[in-house]
């Protein structure tokens, strides 16, 4: 298996800005759902990079895992819309 | 030369060359993780369609929650680490070391879920329900208790599966290889936890 996984420097300075970013999540953007997920996007990306070594597989792994998985992710946000007509009890569009 | 030499490995100089360079038990966690966060995702989404479209969605989660839940946080991420020891140590061979460090982990495992079930306890005793809480859109316990639900349901069978690997590891029935593979698994429910803290619980902040 793949033994060029970065050192463990690395893994401690992955650690701490992972540890401050959560911080940065609860003192400074509580409440601020999109700001809190983009530092949440942030936190995944590390620790899928550095943590669970993807950075260091080949690229053709990363094509075939990280695409697709967004993809569904993004495509689930259509159901937006639908959660706000609920909220203004309109109803369907004739 | 024939289908069954190619199949019997008697090919091998013929056959094409392995796309991901990765074993195939850590091809199979790769996609057990992608199902595995788009089944996250659908409950997380689920959960911000029901809050959006409730109008009185309560808010209960006091200063003591939130900074529980940040302990929980470094709990989780410092298991992570600890993790990373152990399958560091794997590797280089030093067997004893990474036995050491994957029970540590273990047992950070199961800090997290004493302090998951602390929070739950809690809410229970304010006399929130399934389907019933007092104060707002009944649908917030079924939604708060299916989402950390389901992450301490991960976490708790995380902690089983790794101490399952590390004795087999001890007694020669597993290698190194697979305690990396668990490893990913774990890393796994610590990324999850991050997209459950800010969604659940500081969406949710008691105002006032």
């Amino acid at each position: 298996m793949d033994s060029n996984q970065g050192s463990m420097k690395s893994d401690l300075v992955v650690y701490a800005l992972i540890l401050i970013l959560a911080c940065v999540q609860v003192f400074v953007l509580k409440g601020h759902l999109v700001a809190m997920l983009l530092v949440a996007a942030i936190q995944g990306f590390l620790a899928v990079m550095y943590f669970m070594h993807l950075s260091s597989e080949k690229s053709t792994l990363r094509l075939a895992l990280i695409p697709g998985t967004l993809f569904v992710l993004v495509m689930m946000n259509m159901i937006w819309a639908d959660s706000y007509r609920l909220i203004h009890l309109k109803p369907f569009a004739k | 030369m024939s289908e069954a030499n190619l199949t019997m490995g008697h090919g091998a100089g013929v056959m094409e060359e392995r796309p991901f360079a990765i074993p195939s038990k850590k091809l199979v966690m790769w996609l057990f993780i992608i199902s595995d966060a788009c089944t996250f995702g659908a409950m997380l989404f689920a959960y911000g369609y029901i809050k959006n479209a409730a109008p009185d969605w309560p808010h209960p989660f006091e200063s003591s929650s939130i900074m529980n839940a940040l302990f929980m946080t470094f709990i989780l991420v410092t298991s992570s680490l600890t993790i990373l020891v152990a399958t560091r140590a794997a590797k280089a061979g030093e067997k004893s070391k990474a036995i050491q460090w994957t029970f540590i982990t273990v047992v950070l495992g199961l800090a997290f879920a004493g302090l998951h079930l602390k929070e739950w306890f809690g809410l229970i005793g304010e006399g929130v329900k399934l389907f019933e809480n007092p104060w707002g859109a009944p649908m917030f316990g079924a939604s708060f208790f299916a989402i950390t639900g389901l992450h301490l349901a991960h976490v708790v069978s995380g902690a089983i599966a790794l101490t399952v690997v590390v004795l087999g590891y001890k007694r020669g029935r597993y290698n190194s290889d697979d305690l990396e593979i668990w490893s990913l698994y774990w890393h796994f429910v610590d990324l999850v936890w991050m997209f459950v803290v800010p969604m659940v619980y500081l969406m949710n902040v008691k105002v006032g």
